[in-house]
């Protein structure tokens, strides 16, 4: 069945995109989350006072779905903490003040893969989570059948206004990722590896074709620039053709999605065996003195990492991890780089300020603008009553809180944000059936 | 610092297009048909147009003062519901009459309905209509001030008795009709400013436009310019570019858009050649909005990946 899928003109935004990324090695203390990832939070294996250096195991995975996590400087272990997460959930969380020298473990080698289980080990021993913000842990994804595995998609659309960190991976480390990708080409029997690149990244693109040429099976797909082209089932179809069913994931049409940055950091596990302690994070927005790329080890405060681009030109009206579509506004500067962090954006006033709300004049704005043909004003007037069987028929389970209704209603009424509330609703009706049911 | 940040639900940035940007540019596009009516028709017309204008702003006010509703002039749409009214009556009708078709428009049709977005049809078409069977000066269409005519008929009167003005003066406005529904250029420029700032797109106007003209060309045998004058003539070109395509009544999809633009053609046509009343347009809008539900049903987006199994 053949589909149009819609979407937003954003504005780009992309400031940073021609710059070298900075090198952020000076951190006088990290504060490290036990949960970065989705699944079970790690559990600490050091203790107040315990020496660490980069690349040292601070903490254990705990069950299937889970990670182990890394120091990301040398020096002591002064706390472990409950703290406060940008998604509003409490963890415990480990602080590292640092020597200041960086030390790399001296212990570190590349691990050895014979087989595919050592494959997805080491994927797990690497502590890489899905990196273009989703936080799901790699290798459970590559934990499959592998004649499942048809398509390997490594998402380079990076649709998202301003960030750019995507950029930099494919420009500056194709090298980690096609190490990574000749990996998994020995070990899964993938037919065609194709990395999805959007049409205003010249030189990701450049820099993916030369990879692919020199792989076999490897294809760059350049993808128009409308958001969400990075949205999973839309970078599937848009890739494969294949439609992912609502309630089903990429391996039940034979794809794995991976982003760039994952395929990268797999890549460097690989060859070097330093798991993923450091990430490059987009640094952007109207209120920073000097927007660019860094890299940063994980944990660093969002402020200290503001203070390294030189603080603010103007008082930040929203803090954001991630891009302003889909991004999280924090309250405050006081929380970690986690490992999925791809941007942290200080918009100002006039960036981020938004109309006011009026009502819904029936313009079809946000029908047309949803990627996958959702009613999202229907939707609402369903949420306001309640009514789980209509939510149930307008599919709100299909919507991917990718924000094309919101962006683009010129009532400027909170629709995304109701399909939000509308699939909680849903899932707390069946949490409750099941209950009944025992 | 601490605390002092903004924080709100994703996404965070607005296309910056509001329903207030929207009338704004609505009355932008209006802007044309009101001068070319005032040049062909007289300072009167902007006193009519001005009348109905403020009347409509003035009552949407007043109903939400007396309901202590959210006030909601701001967001321009009274403004446009009363210029688009002004637009479509003749040049010489009482003045009451206007503050009237206003009521009916305002109070009637929108606000009793609750307000922007819930009206089932089109406030100015429907007021239109209305007045339309309620006064006869509705009827007596106004003469051109800067041309000689004898006639005060509209073109669709004068051609049904044979005597069709030149297609220069209907393409220009300078025929008998209502202040803003004569000049074709003034409406087309109009047309063309919606497009280019994407408050319409073409489904609606065009396809409502192409039928009647292909229908009236069938029934002129074959004669492409007695067609052109018919959809030149009338209130077709700001019906279909203005009226009909108000988001409230008109479906959302590409597909239904055709499917009311056609709906509309072919009513349109039908009551010109097969009813008592000269004209249509109005009529066939009015009853394309009550058909809306069923169409935007009918041609709602495939959903991807459908409902969870």
């Amino acid at each position: 069945m053949a589909f149009f899928l819609h979407g937003v003109h954003t504005p780009h935004r992309k400031n940073t995109a021609d710059q070298p990324a900075a090198r952020m090695t000076e951190v006088k203390t990290v504060t490290i989350p036990m949960s970065m990832h989705i699944g079970a939070p790690a559990s600490p294996i050091v203790k107040v006072g315990d020496t660490v250096q980069v690349g040292t195991k601070i903490a254990d995975s705990v069950g299937r779905v889970s990670l182990p996590i890394h120091a990301s400087v040398s020096g002591k272990v002064t706390k472990i903490s409950n703290i406060l997460l940008s998604n509003g959930s409490t963890v415990p969380a480990i602080t590292i003040e640092s020597d200041g020298e960086m030390t790399p473990l001296s212990s570190v080698c590349a691990p050895t893969v014979n087989t595919r289980e050592d494959l997805i080990q080491a994927i797990h021993d690497s502590g890489v989570v899905g990196l273009g913000g989703a936080g799901f842990p790699t290798h459970v994804k590559f934990n499959i059948d592998p004649q499942r595995l048809e398509e390997l998609i490594i998402n380079g659309a990076e649709c998202e206004p301003y960030i750019t960190s995507d950029s930099f991976t494919m420009v500056e480390r194709a090298d980690d990722m096609e190490y990574a990708l000749r990996t998994l080409q020995q070990h899964f029997s993938i037919k065609r590896i194709i990395i999805g690149v959007e049409s205003n990244k010249k030189k990701a693109i450049a820099s993916m074709q030369a990879m692919a040429d020199r792989m076999d099976g490897v294809e760059v797909k350049v993808l128009p620039s409308v958001y969400p082209q990075g949205g999973e089932k839309v970078l599937v179809y848009h890739t494969t053709k294949k439609v992912i069913p609502t309630g089903k994931l990429p391996i039940d049409v034979g794809c794995i999605v991976c982003n760039c940055t994952t395929v990268a950091a797999i890549g460097n596990y690989l060859k070097t065996g330093m798991p993923l302690v450091k990430k490059c994070v987009t640094v952007d927005g109207g209120s920073v003195s000097r927007p660019q790329n860094v890299i940063v080890p994980i944990g660093t405060s969002v402020s200290d990492v503001f203070d390294f681009c030189g603080g603010f030109t103007s008082e930040p009206y929203k803090v954001l991890y991630g891009g302003p579509m889909m991004g999280v506004s924090v309250p405050n500067l006081s929380a970690p780089i986690l490992k999925n962090t791809n941007a942290v954006l200080a918009l100002s006033e006039k960036e981020a300020r938004l109309p006011k709300t009026t009502a819904c004049i029936r313009c079809g704005a946000c029908t047309n603008a949803c990627p996958f043909g959702l009613a999202p004003a229907q939707i609402m007037r369903a949420y306001n009553k309640k009514d789980t069987d209509m939510l149930k028929k307008l599919s709100v389970d299909t919507c991917m809180l990718c924000g094309c209704c919101s962006f683009t209603c010129p009532a400027h009424l909170p629709l995304v944000q109701t399909n939000a509330l509308s699939k909680q609703l849903l899932r707390d009706e069946k949490a409750k059936e099941e209950a009944k049911n025992g | 610092m601490d605390n002092m940040l903004h924080v709100s639900s994703s996404p965070h940035i607005h296309s910056g297009k509001t329903t207030q940007s929207i009338m704004r540019d609505v009355l932008i596009a209006l802007l044309p048909a009101t001068v070319a009516g005032t040049v062909i028709f007289g300072w009167r017309s902007l006193l009519v147009v001005a009348v109905c204008v403020a009347s409509c702003i003035l009552l949407e006010a007043l109903f939400n003062l007396i309901t202590k509703k959210e006030q909601t002039v701001g967001d321009l749409s009274a403004a446009v519901t009363g210029l688009l009214l002004g637009l479509n009556l003749p040049v010489n009708i009482p003045i009451w009459q206007c503050v009237i078709g206003c009521i009916f428009a305002i109070l009637l049709v929108k606000c009793l309905f609750g307000g922007i977005g819930n009206n089932l049809v089109n406030p100015a078409i429907t007021a239109r209509v209305f007045m339309l069977v309620s006064f006869g000066s509705m009827a007596v269409q106004a003469t051109p001030t800067i041309v000689d005519t004898v006639s005060g008929a509209t073109p669709l009167v004068e051609i049904a008795n044979g005597n069709s003005p030149s297609l220069t003066d209907l393409f220009l406005g300078t025929t008998g009709g209502a202040i803003g529904e004569t000049c074709a250029l003034a409406l087309l420029i109009g047309f063309a400013y919606l497009l280019i700032r994407r408050v319409i797109t073409w489904h609606i106007p065009v396809s409502f436009v192409g039928s009647v003209f292909l229908l009236s060309f069938f029934m002129e045998g074959f004669d492409f310019s007695a067609a052109l004058s018919l959809i030149l003539s009338g209130g077709l070109l700001i019906g279909a570019i203005f009226m009909a395509t108000d988001y409230v009544t008109s479906p959302s999809t590409s597909a239904g858009k055709l499917i009311f633009g056609l709906g509309a053609g072919l009513l349109t046509f039908v009551i010109r050649y097969f009813s008592v009343y000269p004209e249509g347009v109005s009529f066939a809008i009015l009853f394309m909005n009550i058909l809306n539900p069923y169409i935007e049903k009918l041609t709602a987006r495939k959903i991807f990946g459908g409902p969870r199994a």
